[in-house]
Protein backbone atom coordinates (compact mmCIF):
# COMPACT_ATOMS: atom_id res chain seq x y z
CA UNK A 1 0.00 0.00 0.00
CA UNK A 2 1.51 3.35 -1.31
CA UNK A 3 1.14 6.14 1.64
CA UNK A 4 -1.32 8.45 0.51
CA UNK A 5 0.94 11.22 0.44
CA UNK A 6 3.58 9.74 -2.13
CA UNK A 7 0.34 8.76 -4.31
CA UNK A 8 -0.04 13.19 -3.79
CA UNK A 9 3.35 12.94 -5.11
CA UNK A 10 2.75 10.71 -8.04
CA UNK A 11 0.14 13.70 -10.09
CA UNK A 12 3.28 15.89 -9.78
CA UNK A 13 5.59 13.24 -11.18
CA UNK A 14 3.28 12.02 -13.85
CA UNK A 15 2.48 16.03 -14.74
CA UNK A 16 6.47 17.08 -14.70
CA UNK A 17 7.03 14.46 -17.57
CA UNK A 18 5.67 17.26 -20.36
CA UNK A 19 7.64 20.26 -18.79
CA UNK A 20 10.85 18.82 -17.43
CA UNK A 21 12.94 19.96 -20.28
CA UNK A 22 12.03 23.62 -20.19
CA UNK A 23 12.29 23.47 -16.61
CA UNK A 24 16.08 22.03 -16.29
CA UNK A 25 17.17 24.75 -18.29
CA UNK A 26 15.34 27.71 -16.26
CA UNK A 27 16.40 26.31 -12.61
CA UNK A 28 20.40 24.52 -13.86
CA UNK A 29 21.53 26.60 -17.18
CA UNK A 30 20.88 30.05 -15.78
CA UNK A 31 22.84 29.70 -12.61
CA UNK A 32 25.43 28.07 -14.54
CA UNK A 33 25.78 30.85 -16.67
CA UNK A 34 25.98 33.43 -14.01
CA UNK A 35 28.61 30.97 -12.41
CA UNK A 36 30.87 31.51 -15.72
CA UNK A 37 30.01 35.33 -16.06
CA UNK A 38 30.33 36.36 -12.61
CA UNK A 39 32.71 33.50 -11.53
CA UNK A 40 35.29 33.69 -14.35
CA UNK A 41 35.19 37.38 -15.40
CA UNK A 42 34.59 39.25 -12.30
CA UNK A 43 36.40 36.63 -10.64
CA UNK A 44 39.45 37.22 -12.89
CA UNK A 45 39.50 41.23 -11.48
CA UNK A 46 38.75 40.16 -7.99
CA UNK A 47 41.59 37.41 -7.55
CA UNK A 48 43.81 39.86 -9.17
CA UNK A 49 44.00 42.17 -6.06
CA UNK A 50 44.59 39.60 -3.12
CA UNK A 51 41.40 39.20 -0.99
CA UNK A 52 40.68 38.35 2.35
CA UNK A 53 38.34 35.77 0.45
CA UNK A 54 41.02 32.96 0.46
CA UNK A 55 40.00 30.94 -2.32
CA UNK A 56 39.59 31.45 -6.06
CA UNK A 57 36.42 33.42 -6.47
CA UNK A 58 34.20 31.28 -8.79
CA UNK A 59 35.33 28.76 -5.77
CA UNK A 60 33.71 31.07 -3.67
CA UNK A 61 30.85 31.95 -5.57
CA UNK A 62 29.80 29.01 -6.66
CA UNK A 63 28.51 26.88 -3.47
CA UNK A 64 26.99 30.27 -2.95
CA UNK A 65 24.52 30.00 -6.40
CA UNK A 66 23.90 26.74 -5.52
CA UNK A 67 21.88 27.89 -2.39
CA UNK A 68 20.47 30.51 -4.29
CA UNK A 69 19.61 28.56 -6.89
CA UNK A 70 17.80 26.24 -4.11
CA UNK A 71 15.79 29.56 -3.05
CA UNK A 72 14.92 30.28 -6.64
CA UNK A 73 13.33 27.14 -7.55
CA UNK A 74 11.68 26.53 -4.31
CA UNK A 75 10.06 30.21 -4.73
CA UNK A 76 9.33 29.91 -8.55
CA UNK A 77 7.59 25.92 -7.95
CA UNK A 78 5.54 26.65 -4.32
CA UNK A 79 4.01 30.13 -5.39
CA UNK A 80 2.16 30.11 -9.32
CA UNK A 81 1.77 25.89 -9.14
CA UNK A 82 0.55 25.96 -5.57
CA UNK A 83 -2.08 29.10 -6.69
CA UNK A 84 -2.46 27.19 -9.53
CA UNK A 85 -3.42 23.84 -7.52
CA UNK A 86 -6.81 25.88 -6.26
CA UNK A 87 -7.90 28.14 -8.81
CA UNK A 88 -6.51 27.29 -12.26
CA UNK A 89 -5.86 23.38 -12.62
CA UNK A 90 -7.99 23.39 -9.39
CA UNK A 91 -6.11 19.91 -9.01
CA UNK A 92 -5.91 20.14 -5.06
CA UNK A 93 -9.80 20.34 -4.90
CA UNK A 94 -9.61 17.18 -7.10
CA UNK A 95 -7.40 15.23 -4.71
CA UNK A 96 -9.53 16.22 -1.95
CA UNK A 97 -12.59 14.39 -3.27
CA UNK A 98 -10.89 11.08 -3.09
CA UNK A 99 -9.07 9.55 0.17
CA UNK A 100 -6.21 11.69 0.25
CA UNK A 101 -6.72 14.54 3.36
CA UNK A 102 -5.59 18.29 2.79
CA UNK A 103 -2.24 16.91 5.07
CA UNK A 104 -1.42 14.30 1.59
CA UNK A 105 -2.57 17.05 -0.61
CA UNK A 106 0.26 19.58 0.66
CA UNK A 107 2.72 17.01 1.19
CA UNK A 108 2.62 15.29 -2.02
CA UNK A 109 3.23 18.88 -4.07
CA UNK A 110 5.79 19.97 -1.05
CA UNK A 111 7.54 16.74 -1.91
CA UNK A 112 7.83 17.24 -5.39
CA UNK A 113 9.18 20.87 -5.04
CA UNK A 114 11.79 19.66 -2.91
CA UNK A 115 12.77 16.62 -5.21
CA UNK A 116 13.04 19.62 -8.00
CA UNK A 117 15.29 21.12 -5.65
CA UNK A 118 17.38 18.50 -4.96
CA UNK A 119 17.50 17.52 -8.90
CA UNK A 120 18.83 20.96 -9.75
CA UNK A 121 21.35 21.23 -7.10
CA UNK A 122 22.85 17.73 -7.84
CA UNK A 123 23.50 19.22 -11.74
CA UNK A 124 24.73 22.61 -10.25
CA UNK A 125 27.08 20.18 -8.16
CA UNK A 126 28.41 18.61 -11.46
CA UNK A 127 29.17 22.18 -12.65
CA UNK A 128 31.15 23.29 -9.93
CA UNK A 129 33.25 19.95 -10.22
CA UNK A 130 34.00 20.50 -14.05
CA UNK A 131 35.16 23.94 -12.58
CA UNK A 132 37.39 22.61 -10.24
CA UNK A 133 35.39 24.65 -7.54
CA UNK A 134 35.33 21.77 -5.25
CA UNK A 135 37.49 21.30 -2.55
CA UNK A 136 36.08 18.69 -0.08
CA UNK A 137 34.20 15.52 0.24
CA UNK A 138 31.50 17.45 2.31
CA UNK A 139 30.43 18.61 -0.94
CA UNK A 140 28.46 15.87 -1.93
CA UNK A 141 26.40 16.95 1.48
CA UNK A 142 25.33 20.22 -0.73
CA UNK A 143 22.07 18.73 -2.52
CA UNK A 144 21.18 18.15 1.29
CA UNK A 145 21.44 21.58 1.91
CA UNK A 146 19.81 22.45 -0.73
CA UNK A 147 16.92 20.26 -0.25
CA UNK A 148 16.57 22.11 3.71
CA UNK A 149 17.10 25.35 2.12
CA UNK A 150 14.41 24.63 -0.45
CA UNK A 151 11.92 23.43 2.72
CA UNK A 152 12.80 26.84 4.54
CA UNK A 153 11.36 28.67 1.59
CA UNK A 154 8.86 26.88 -0.06
CA UNK A 155 7.39 25.87 3.07
CA UNK A 156 6.03 29.62 3.84
CA UNK A 157 5.34 30.12 0.07
CA UNK A 158 2.63 27.32 0.34
CA UNK A 159 0.98 29.42 2.94
CA UNK A 160 1.91 32.45 1.05
CA UNK A 161 0.47 31.74 -2.24
CA UNK A 162 -2.84 29.24 -0.71
CA UNK A 163 -3.58 32.42 0.76
CA UNK A 164 -3.12 35.01 -1.95
CA UNK A 165 -5.97 36.68 -3.49
CA UNK A 166 -4.35 37.13 -7.21
CA UNK A 167 -1.06 35.81 -8.68
CA UNK A 168 0.27 39.00 -9.06
CA UNK A 169 1.42 39.48 -5.59
CA UNK A 170 4.11 36.26 -6.50
CA UNK A 171 6.21 39.38 -8.92
CA UNK A 172 6.49 41.50 -5.38
CA UNK A 173 7.27 38.51 -3.88
CA UNK A 174 10.14 37.83 -5.89
CA UNK A 175 11.43 41.61 -6.02
CA UNK A 176 11.03 42.36 -2.16
CA UNK A 177 12.51 39.09 -0.91
CA UNK A 178 14.03 36.53 -3.26
CA UNK A 179 16.20 39.04 -5.35
CA UNK A 180 17.07 40.92 -2.28
CA UNK A 181 18.39 37.78 -0.48
CA UNK A 182 19.76 36.76 -3.90
CA UNK A 183 21.71 39.98 -3.78
CA UNK A 184 22.68 40.19 0.04
CA UNK A 185 22.54 37.46 1.90
CA UNK A 186 26.50 36.29 1.37
CA UNK A 187 26.18 35.11 -2.26
CA UNK A 188 28.21 37.14 -3.63
CA UNK A 189 30.23 39.00 -1.14
CA UNK A 190 30.66 38.18 2.98
CA UNK A 191 28.03 39.77 4.93
CA UNK A 192 30.47 41.37 7.55
CA UNK A 193 30.69 43.94 4.42
CA UNK A 194 27.07 44.91 4.68
CA UNK A 195 26.36 47.92 7.38
CA UNK A 196 25.09 46.61 10.77
CA UNK A 197 21.12 47.06 9.62
CA UNK A 198 21.23 44.48 6.31
CA UNK A 199 23.55 42.30 8.10
CA UNK A 200 20.87 41.26 10.45
CA UNK A 201 18.44 40.83 7.89
CA UNK A 202 21.04 38.57 6.30
CA UNK A 203 21.05 36.72 9.43
CA UNK A 204 17.15 36.31 9.66
CA UNK A 205 17.25 35.44 6.27
CA UNK A 206 16.95 31.43 5.29
CA UNK A 207 19.36 32.28 2.24
CA UNK A 208 22.08 32.89 4.60
CA UNK A 209 22.54 29.98 6.63
CA UNK A 210 22.51 27.94 3.66
CA UNK A 211 25.11 29.75 1.89
CA UNK A 212 26.85 28.85 4.64
CA UNK A 213 26.40 25.50 4.87
CA UNK A 214 26.95 24.97 1.62
CA UNK A 215 30.16 27.24 1.49
CA UNK A 216 31.48 25.17 4.34
CA UNK A 217 30.60 22.18 2.35
CA UNK A 218 32.19 22.52 -0.86
CA UNK A 219 35.43 24.46 0.55
CA UNK A 220 35.65 22.14 3.58
CA UNK A 221 35.74 25.19 5.88
CA UNK A 222 34.19 26.12 9.05
CA UNK A 223 30.72 28.07 9.00
CA UNK A 224 29.84 31.15 11.07
CA UNK A 225 27.62 29.82 13.67
CA UNK A 226 28.49 26.10 13.82
CA UNK A 227 26.26 23.91 11.52
CA UNK A 228 23.87 22.91 14.19
CA UNK A 229 22.86 26.60 14.07
CA UNK A 230 22.50 27.28 10.71
CA UNK A 231 20.58 24.04 10.57
CA UNK A 232 18.53 25.19 13.52
CA UNK A 233 17.04 28.45 12.03
CA UNK A 234 16.42 26.72 8.90
CA UNK A 235 14.43 24.02 10.77
CA UNK A 236 12.90 26.88 12.31
CA UNK A 237 12.03 28.21 8.86
CA UNK A 238 10.52 24.60 8.04
CA UNK A 239 8.65 24.29 10.85
CA UNK A 240 6.92 27.40 10.63
CA UNK A 241 5.89 27.55 7.46
CA UNK A 242 4.47 24.04 7.58
CA UNK A 243 2.26 24.62 10.41
CA UNK A 244 1.17 27.66 8.32
CA UNK A 245 0.67 26.05 5.02
CA UNK A 246 -0.93 23.37 6.81
CA UNK A 247 -3.59 25.47 8.27
CA UNK A 248 -4.11 27.65 4.93
CA UNK A 249 -4.65 24.78 2.82
CA UNK A 250 -6.81 23.44 5.52
CA UNK A 251 -8.93 26.84 5.06
CA UNK A 252 -9.11 26.64 1.78
CA UNK A 253 -9.79 22.84 1.13
CA UNK A 254 -12.03 22.25 3.99
CA UNK A 255 -13.62 25.33 5.56
CA UNK B 1 -25.40 -1.68 9.05
CA UNK B 2 -29.23 -1.99 9.11
CA UNK B 3 -30.60 -3.91 5.80
CA UNK B 4 -32.37 -0.76 5.59
CA UNK B 5 -31.02 2.04 6.73
CA UNK B 6 -30.61 4.92 4.47
CA UNK B 7 -26.83 5.08 2.92
CA UNK B 8 -27.01 8.86 3.36
CA UNK B 9 -28.94 10.10 6.18
CA UNK B 10 -28.61 14.07 7.60
CA UNK B 11 -30.30 15.20 10.89
CA UNK B 12 -30.79 19.15 11.62
CA UNK B 13 -27.96 19.60 9.25
CA UNK B 14 -26.66 22.97 9.13
CA UNK B 15 -23.90 24.83 7.35
CA UNK B 16 -22.84 28.28 8.58
CA UNK B 17 -19.99 30.58 6.75
CA UNK B 18 -19.52 33.26 9.17
CA UNK B 19 -23.16 35.45 9.81
CA UNK B 20 -24.32 33.33 6.93
CA UNK B 21 -26.60 29.76 7.11
CA UNK B 22 -26.42 27.95 3.59
CA UNK B 23 -27.79 25.43 5.06
CA UNK B 24 -30.70 25.63 7.78
CA UNK B 25 -31.57 22.17 9.37
CA UNK B 26 -32.50 19.79 6.97
CA UNK B 27 -33.38 16.18 7.31
CA UNK B 28 -32.67 13.77 4.17
CA UNK B 29 -32.55 10.32 3.60
CA UNK B 30 -31.11 8.61 0.48
CA UNK B 31 -32.00 4.85 0.33
CA UNK B 32 -29.67 2.49 -1.87
CA UNK B 33 -30.49 2.57 -5.83
CA UNK B 34 -32.71 5.56 -6.00
CA UNK B 35 -31.78 8.52 -7.62
CA UNK B 36 -31.86 11.35 -5.64
CA UNK B 37 -32.48 15.15 -6.18
CA UNK B 38 -31.82 18.40 -4.72
CA UNK B 39 -33.86 21.37 -7.31
CA UNK B 40 -33.67 24.85 -6.51
CA UNK B 41 -32.24 28.10 -7.52
CA UNK B 42 -28.71 29.07 -6.96
CA UNK B 43 -27.73 29.98 -3.71
CA UNK B 44 -29.69 27.70 -2.44
CA UNK B 45 -28.12 25.50 -0.06
CA UNK B 46 -27.62 22.69 -2.83
CA UNK B 47 -23.53 22.56 -3.29
CA UNK B 48 -22.94 22.97 0.35
CA UNK B 49 -25.34 20.55 1.21
CA UNK B 50 -23.61 18.37 -1.59
CA UNK B 51 -19.87 19.69 0.08
CA UNK B 52 -20.66 17.78 3.57
CA UNK B 53 -21.83 14.83 1.72
CA UNK B 54 -18.98 14.64 -0.45
CA UNK B 55 -16.94 14.81 2.88
CA UNK B 56 -14.66 18.24 2.45
CA UNK B 57 -16.76 20.42 4.05
CA UNK B 58 -17.53 19.92 7.67
CA UNK B 59 -21.19 20.69 8.81
CA UNK B 60 -21.53 23.26 11.38
CA UNK B 61 -24.36 21.76 13.17
CA UNK B 62 -26.91 18.22 12.89
CA UNK B 63 -25.77 14.91 12.38
CA UNK B 64 -24.79 13.24 9.19
CA UNK B 65 -23.85 9.73 8.60
CA UNK B 66 -22.94 8.14 4.79
CA UNK B 67 -22.67 4.14 4.07
CA UNK B 68 -23.04 3.83 8.24
CA UNK B 69 -20.14 6.40 9.07
CA UNK B 70 -20.12 9.32 10.89
CA UNK B 71 -19.16 11.85 7.92
CA UNK B 72 -17.24 14.04 10.81
CA UNK B 73 -15.15 11.65 11.39
CA UNK B 74 -14.61 9.34 8.84
CA UNK B 75 -14.22 11.56 6.02
CA UNK B 76 -11.69 9.65 4.51
CA UNK B 77 -12.98 6.05 4.59
CA UNK B 78 -16.49 7.48 2.96
CA UNK B 79 -14.67 9.88 0.08
CA UNK B 80 -12.91 6.08 -0.93
CA UNK B 81 -16.77 5.21 -1.50
CA UNK B 82 -17.81 8.15 -3.37
CA UNK B 83 -17.62 8.92 -6.85
CA UNK B 84 -17.39 12.96 -7.26
CA UNK B 85 -18.54 15.27 -10.35
CA UNK B 86 -18.10 18.47 -9.55
CA UNK B 87 -20.29 21.37 -10.98
CA UNK B 88 -17.03 23.56 -11.93
CA UNK B 89 -14.84 20.92 -14.42
CA UNK B 90 -11.26 20.34 -13.41
CA UNK B 91 -9.50 18.11 -15.44
CA UNK B 92 -6.19 18.24 -16.43
CA UNK B 93 -6.58 19.96 -19.90
CA UNK B 94 -2.86 18.84 -20.30
CA UNK B 95 -3.24 14.94 -19.81
CA UNK B 96 -4.93 12.86 -21.84
CA UNK B 97 -7.71 11.72 -21.87
CA UNK B 98 -7.02 8.13 -20.44
CA UNK B 99 -4.05 10.00 -18.48
CA UNK B 100 -6.84 12.01 -16.29
CA UNK B 101 -8.79 8.63 -15.17
CA UNK B 102 -5.57 6.63 -14.79
CA UNK B 103 -3.94 9.51 -12.44
CA UNK B 104 -7.08 9.98 -10.54
CA UNK B 105 -7.26 6.26 -9.89
CA UNK B 106 -3.92 6.54 -8.26
CA UNK B 107 -5.64 9.05 -5.58
CA UNK B 108 -7.78 5.81 -4.41
CA UNK B 109 -4.71 3.64 -4.48
CA UNK B 110 -5.81 1.79 -7.36
CA UNK B 111 -3.13 -0.52 -8.96
CA UNK B 112 -2.20 0.97 -12.15
CA UNK B 113 -2.53 -2.17 -14.28
CA UNK B 114 -6.20 -2.23 -12.89
CA UNK B 115 -6.42 1.74 -13.28
CA UNK B 116 -5.55 1.34 -16.82
CA UNK B 117 -8.30 -1.06 -17.53
CA UNK B 118 -10.82 0.23 -15.47
CA UNK B 119 -10.00 3.40 -17.48
CA UNK B 120 -10.51 1.76 -20.86
CA UNK B 121 -13.76 0.43 -20.00
CA UNK B 122 -15.67 3.90 -18.45
CA UNK B 123 -14.35 5.40 -21.55
CA UNK B 124 -15.99 2.96 -23.48
CA UNK B 125 -19.30 3.32 -21.25
CA UNK B 126 -19.02 7.42 -21.97
CA UNK B 127 -18.23 6.97 -25.68
CA UNK B 128 -14.73 8.52 -25.37
CA UNK B 129 -13.18 5.41 -25.66
CA UNK B 130 -11.94 6.99 -29.65
CA UNK B 131 -10.45 9.66 -27.70
CA UNK B 132 -8.60 7.68 -25.12
CA UNK B 133 -5.06 9.03 -26.38
CA UNK B 134 -5.88 12.62 -27.07
CA UNK B 135 -5.31 15.52 -25.18
CA UNK B 136 -8.52 17.00 -23.09
CA UNK B 137 -8.10 20.63 -24.23
CA UNK B 138 -9.98 20.30 -27.40
CA UNK B 139 -12.67 18.13 -26.43
CA UNK B 140 -16.28 19.94 -26.19
CA UNK B 141 -17.92 20.95 -23.39
CA UNK B 142 -20.56 17.36 -23.19
CA UNK B 143 -17.44 15.82 -24.00
CA UNK B 144 -15.58 16.59 -20.72
CA UNK B 145 -18.64 16.52 -18.32
CA UNK B 146 -18.91 13.11 -19.35
CA UNK B 147 -15.06 12.13 -19.24
CA UNK B 148 -15.71 14.07 -14.88
CA UNK B 149 -18.37 11.51 -15.01
CA UNK B 150 -16.20 8.72 -15.87
CA UNK B 151 -13.70 9.66 -13.53
CA UNK B 152 -16.16 9.71 -10.69
CA UNK B 153 -17.06 6.09 -11.47
CA UNK B 154 -12.78 5.00 -11.51
CA UNK B 155 -13.07 3.70 -7.83
CA UNK B 156 -16.08 1.99 -8.50
CA UNK B 157 -18.68 4.25 -6.30
CA UNK B 158 -21.41 2.66 -4.20
CA UNK B 159 -23.14 6.57 -4.61
CA UNK B 160 -22.00 9.27 -7.38
CA UNK B 161 -22.75 12.72 -6.37
CA UNK B 162 -23.24 15.09 -9.47
CA UNK B 163 -23.43 18.80 -8.77
CA UNK B 164 -25.16 20.22 -11.41
CA UNK B 165 -24.08 18.01 -13.82
CA UNK B 166 -25.62 19.31 -17.48
CA UNK B 167 -25.53 23.04 -16.52
CA UNK B 168 -23.88 25.02 -19.81
CA UNK B 169 -24.38 22.01 -21.81
CA UNK B 170 -26.45 22.09 -25.08
CA UNK B 171 -29.37 19.97 -25.77
CA UNK B 172 -28.40 17.01 -27.34
CA UNK B 173 -25.06 16.82 -24.85
CA UNK B 174 -27.51 17.06 -22.20
CA UNK B 175 -29.55 14.05 -23.45
CA UNK B 176 -26.37 12.20 -23.75
CA UNK B 177 -25.16 12.70 -20.39
CA UNK B 178 -28.92 12.20 -19.11
CA UNK B 179 -28.52 8.68 -20.98
CA UNK B 180 -25.81 7.67 -19.25
CA UNK B 181 -26.54 8.23 -15.84
CA UNK B 182 -29.94 6.65 -16.43
CA UNK B 183 -27.69 3.66 -17.53
CA UNK B 184 -25.85 3.89 -14.30
CA UNK B 185 -28.85 3.76 -12.37
CA UNK B 186 -30.08 0.54 -13.76
CA UNK B 187 -26.97 -0.87 -12.77
CA UNK B 188 -27.87 -0.31 -9.02
CA UNK B 189 -25.56 2.86 -8.59
CA UNK B 190 -26.95 5.04 -5.96
CA UNK B 191 -27.25 8.95 -7.58
CA UNK B 192 -27.89 12.33 -5.46
CA UNK B 193 -27.90 15.26 -7.58
CA UNK B 194 -28.56 18.91 -7.71
CA UNK B 195 -30.09 21.17 -10.44
CA UNK B 196 -32.25 23.93 -11.27
CA UNK B 197 -33.40 22.44 -14.03
CA UNK B 198 -36.55 20.73 -14.16
CA UNK B 199 -36.88 18.72 -16.52
CA UNK B 200 -33.34 16.97 -15.64
CA UNK B 201 -35.10 16.55 -11.99
CA UNK B 202 -37.85 14.78 -13.34
CA UNK B 203 -35.55 13.39 -15.75
CA UNK B 204 -33.69 11.29 -13.35
CA UNK B 205 -35.03 11.53 -10.00
CA UNK B 206 -37.02 8.84 -8.22
CA UNK B 207 -37.60 11.25 -5.27
CA UNK B 208 -36.12 15.18 -4.84
CA UNK B 209 -36.36 17.63 -2.39
CA UNK B 210 -37.25 21.42 -3.22
CA UNK B 211 -34.25 23.73 -1.55
CA UNK B 212 -34.72 27.11 -1.00
CA UNK B 213 -32.53 29.78 1.10
CA UNK B 214 -30.97 26.55 3.15
CA UNK B 215 -34.06 25.07 3.58
CA UNK B 216 -36.26 22.04 2.62
CA UNK B 217 -39.25 23.11 1.53
CA UNK B 218 -41.11 19.97 -0.56
CA UNK B 219 -40.20 16.53 -0.94
CA UNK B 220 -41.51 13.31 -3.06
CA UNK B 221 -41.22 11.77 -6.44
CA UNK B 222 -41.44 14.65 -9.14
CA UNK B 223 -44.98 13.59 -9.94
CA UNK B 224 -46.58 13.39 -6.21
CA UNK B 225 -45.14 17.45 -6.28
CA UNK B 226 -46.56 18.35 -9.16
CA UNK B 227 -49.75 16.67 -8.28
CA UNK B 228 -49.63 18.53 -4.93
CA UNK B 229 -48.92 21.57 -5.60
CA UNK B 230 -49.85 22.03 -9.07
CA UNK B 231 -52.82 21.51 -11.29
CA UNK B 232 -52.41 18.91 -14.05
CA UNK B 233 -52.24 21.90 -17.03
CA UNK B 234 -50.90 25.06 -17.17
CA UNK B 235 -52.24 27.82 -19.99
CA UNK B 236 -49.14 30.57 -20.64
CA UNK B 237 -50.63 33.63 -21.96
CA UNK B 238 -48.45 36.49 -23.27
CA UNK B 239 -49.81 40.00 -24.24
CA UNK B 240 -46.76 41.21 -26.50
CA UNK B 241 -44.87 43.98 -25.10
CA UNK B 242 -47.76 45.33 -22.39
CA UNK B 243 -47.63 45.75 -18.82
CA UNK B 244 -48.82 42.74 -17.16
CA UNK B 245 -50.60 44.14 -13.74
CA UNK B 246 -53.87 45.01 -14.72
CA UNK B 247 -54.39 41.33 -15.77
CA UNK B 248 -54.72 39.78 -12.93
CA UNK B 249 -58.15 41.15 -12.44
CA UNK B 250 -59.15 40.43 -16.22
CA UNK B 251 -58.20 36.80 -15.68
CA UNK B 252 -59.95 36.34 -12.11
CA UNK B 253 -62.16 33.22 -12.11
CA UNK B 254 -60.30 31.66 -15.01
CA UNK B 255 -58.83 27.99 -13.41
CA UNK B 256 -57.45 27.57 -9.76
CA UNK B 257 -55.21 30.36 -9.77
CA UNK B 258 -53.77 32.75 -11.39
CA UNK B 259 -50.00 34.06 -11.19
CA UNK B 260 -48.35 36.93 -13.09
CA UNK B 261 -44.57 36.94 -13.85
CA UNK B 262 -42.79 39.42 -15.78
CA UNK B 263 -43.26 38.12 -19.05
CA UNK B 264 -46.00 35.68 -18.78
CA UNK B 265 -49.38 35.37 -17.30
CA UNK B 266 -49.85 31.27 -15.50
CA UNK B 267 -53.50 29.93 -15.31
CA UNK B 268 -53.34 27.42 -13.20
CA UNK B 269 -55.87 24.74 -14.26
CA UNK B 270 -57.40 21.40 -15.13
CA UNK B 271 -58.30 21.56 -18.57
CA UNK B 272 -56.05 24.44 -20.42
CA UNK B 273 -57.72 24.55 -23.21
CA UNK B 274 -60.90 25.47 -21.78
CA UNK B 275 -59.45 27.81 -19.55
CA UNK B 276 -57.97 29.52 -23.17
CA UNK B 277 -61.22 29.72 -24.40
CA UNK B 278 -62.67 31.65 -21.26
CA UNK B 279 -59.65 34.11 -21.79
CA UNK B 280 -61.33 34.78 -25.52
CA UNK B 281 -64.23 35.03 -24.60
CA UNK B 282 -63.64 37.91 -21.52
CA UNK B 283 -62.36 39.65 -24.81
CA UNK B 284 -58.51 39.00 -24.61
CA UNK B 285 -56.36 38.79 -27.24
CA UNK B 286 -53.07 37.12 -25.96
CA UNK B 287 -50.43 37.23 -28.24
CA UNK B 288 -49.24 33.89 -27.71
CA UNK B 289 -51.00 31.01 -25.58
CA UNK B 290 -49.59 27.42 -24.84
CA UNK B 291 -51.34 25.12 -22.90
CA UNK B 292 -48.91 22.56 -20.85
CA UNK B 293 -48.51 20.08 -18.62
CA UNK B 294 -47.72 20.93 -14.58
CA UNK B 295 -43.90 20.79 -13.82
CA UNK B 296 -41.35 21.31 -11.07
CA UNK B 297 -41.05 24.80 -12.42
CA UNK B 298 -44.44 25.43 -10.87
CA UNK B 299 -44.12 23.81 -7.72
CA UNK B 300 -41.46 26.06 -7.39
CA UNK B 301 -43.03 28.70 -7.63
CA UNK B 302 -45.90 27.86 -5.60
CA UNK B 303 -43.92 26.77 -2.64
CA UNK B 304 -41.75 29.94 -3.19
CA UNK B 305 -43.25 32.66 -5.40
CA UNK B 306 -39.57 32.76 -7.40
CA UNK B 307 -38.97 31.24 -10.45
CA UNK B 308 -36.33 28.55 -10.39
CA UNK B 309 -33.18 30.33 -13.14
CA UNK B 310 -33.52 33.56 -12.61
Amino acid sequence: MAHPTALALEFHLVAYKRTWRSSVFSSFALPAMFLVAMGITVGHYIDERSTSIGVPYLDYLGPGLLAATALQVAVGDSTWPVYGGFHWTRVYHVMRASPLTVGDVLRGHLAFVLLRVALSSAGFLVVLLLFGALHSWWALTTPLVAVLVGAACAAPCFAFAARATSDGAFAVLFRVAVVPMTLFAGVFFPVESLPWVARLLAYVSPLWHGVELSRAATLGTATAWGVPAHVAVLAVWCAVGYVLALRSFTRKLGD
Amino acid sequence: MAEDEALIAATALVKQFGDFTAVDGIDVRVRAGEAFGFLGPNGAGKSSTMRMIGCVSRPTGGALRILGLDAAKDGAAIRARLGVCPQQDSLDLELTVLENLTVYARYFNIPRKVARARAMELLDFVQLADRAGDKVEPLSGGMKRRLTIARALVNEPEIVLLDEPTTGLDPQARHLVWERLFRLKQRGVTLVLTTHYMDEAEQLCDRLVVMDAGRIVAEGSPRELIDRHSTREVLEVRFGNDPLDGFADKLDGIGERVEVLPDRILVYTGDGDAAAAQVHGRGLTPSSVLVRRGSLEDVFLQLTGRTLVD
